[in-house]
């Protein structure tokens, strides 16, 4: 069963400024990367895409569905709350009661066993940000909008959270915002290129992510990406 | 214990005023003139101290209380915050000190006006503390409530609330301090008991002895006061 529809199509302005252009964004099943230089309005659409205020005005649509897995680049964790608490705060958002459960069972898989009552203090950034995948992921959302949440993490916590993230949300729509070519081609199926008020789609490896740059036209593939990230920005 | 070393230093000065400057004793008592009728007054300044005691208790609890309910109102209505953030800052601008003949007035010789005092001045510090600890939750936490697409109520109680209790227990400790004076305030306008009336009693007669017991009494209140204050703070701060 493919999940519902995720698309964007329309225009920004911030205050006089024209952020990006009229543009379409229909994202496929899996894994697309919105990569440019920073107030590209990346994050803008994303949060668009989200419900959530932007500041700028946007004239278009937003087709997405209900229930949105979200993670920002900080790992958002209520201080006072477990880290089971806080694996099910979006639950007890919507008013539904927390599955400790499933919470505890998510806590696990990310290798977080054991840990399920420490508070965020008492936790490692990189284990933060797993807390803080899980209480994505227990929304077992359509649509997952990641808006740069494995910048903060230094590079084998980065990529174990990548590998998580990218098993954990297959058959799903995710629009992943990234400054890093690296991870576009590593895990997008899909790479778009957000520049100077417009969007344009860039070659990305074919194959199932996460790619390897033993695959072959890796370093081909990145040239181009980094040639046009050198001109955009 | 740290408080030990000062205290007896200031007990010691004072000692040392009394002594080098031949002071008569209705005007500075020595220390232990005034120990001597603390323990001649016991009953008289215990009773009083219940009473002051239980009027500042009633007023920063219902300060407090009310404190929280406006905050918890502003910070849920815009136009409420609008509306009442000029009032509040206006209600400040009046002495308090000023009001209480005038509650006194109104409200009789009880304990009400003592009470309504202490709300009063409670009551500020702890709403604008509240206020700006809800108002000031992170726009990334609020995020996670518009995701979920919980209403006003639910993040307030799950994200808003949460986030400004550690500035409510900072509050609290000011509030705290405070509130003794309003209680004082009001019993020196108009009262039958209490440890400001007992002060006020003791100065008329010129017993400096007592009224000093009576002020000590007050401060050890007061001090008890900021210590619960504080562990309370202690807990609404580190999760």
């Amino acid at each position: 069963m493919t999940p519902p529809p995720a698309r964007i199509e329309g225009a920004a302005w911030l205050g006089d400024r024209v952020l990006f252009a009229p543009l379409s964004l229909d994202l496929p099943v899996g894994w697309t990367c919105l990569i440019g230089p920073s107030g590209a309005g990346k994050s803008t659409v994303l949060r668009l895409l989200a419900g959530l205020p932007t500041g700028a005005r946007f004239e278009g649509r937003v087709t997405a569905p209900d229930r949105i897995a979200y993670m920002a680049q900080s790992d958002l964790l209520l201080p006072r709350l477990s880290a089971v608490e806080n694996a099910t705060l979006g639950q007890r958002l919507r008013g539904e009661p927390g599955d400790r459960a499933r919470a505890a069972a998510l806590l696990a898989e990310m290798g977080l066993a054991g840990l399920e009552q420490r508070r965020p203090a008492a936790l490692s950034g990189g284990q933060r940000q797993r807390v803080s995948l899980a209480r994505a992921l227990i929304e077992d959302a359509p649509l997952a909008l990641l808006d740069e949440p494995f910048s903060a993490l230094d590079a084998a916590n980065r990529q174990r959270m990548q590998d998580l993230a990218l098993a954990r949300l297959a058959g799903r729509r995710v629009l992943l915002v990234t400054h890093d070519p690296l991870e576009a081609l590593r895990l997008g199926q899909r790479i778009c290129l957000m520049a100077g008020g417009r969007m344009e789609d860039l070659p990305a490896l074919p194959g199932p992510a996460p790619h390897s740059p033993q695959e072959p036209g890796f370093g081909r593939v990145y040239d181009a990406l980094m040639a046009r990230l050198m001109e955009a920005a | 214990m740290k408080a030990l070393g000062p205290v007896i230093f200031l007990v010691a000065a004072w000692q040392a005023v009394v002594s080098l400057t031949g002071v008569p004793p209705f005007i500075l008592p020595p220390p232990l003139m005034v120990l001597a009728a603390a323990r001649a007054n016991v009953d008289v300044l215990a009773l009083n101290a219940a009473v002051t005691a239980g009027e500042v208790l009633a007023g920063l609890i219902l300060g407090t209380l009310t404190g929280c309910a406006v905050a918890v109102a502003m910070a849920l209505s815009e136009r409420l915050r609008r509306f009442l953030k000029p009032v509040l800052v206006l209600s400040q601008a009046i002495p308090i000190f000023a009001l209480a003949p005038v509650l006194t007035l109104w409200l009789g010789y009880g304990l009400a006006p003592k009470i309504l005092i202490t709300v009063l001045i409670v009551f500020f510090p702890l709403a604008s503390v509240f206020l700006d600890g809800l108002l000031a939750t992170p726009e990334g936490l609020l995020d996670l409530g518009r995701i979920a697409r919980a209403g006003r109520w639910r993040s307030l109680w799950l994200l808003r609330i949460p986030h400004a209790l550690p500035a409510l227990g900072a509050g609290l400790g000011v509030a705290a301090v405070y509130a003794p004076i309003g209680a004082v305030i009001g019993e020196w306008v108009g009262a039958a008991q209490g440890l400001g009336y007992v002060m006020l009693m003791a100065n008329a007669r010129s017993h400096a002895d007592l009224m000093f017991a009576a002020l000590f009494v007050l401060v050890g209140l007061t001090l008890a006061l900021y210590a619960a204050a504080g562990w309370i703070a202690r807990r609404l701060r580190t999760p």
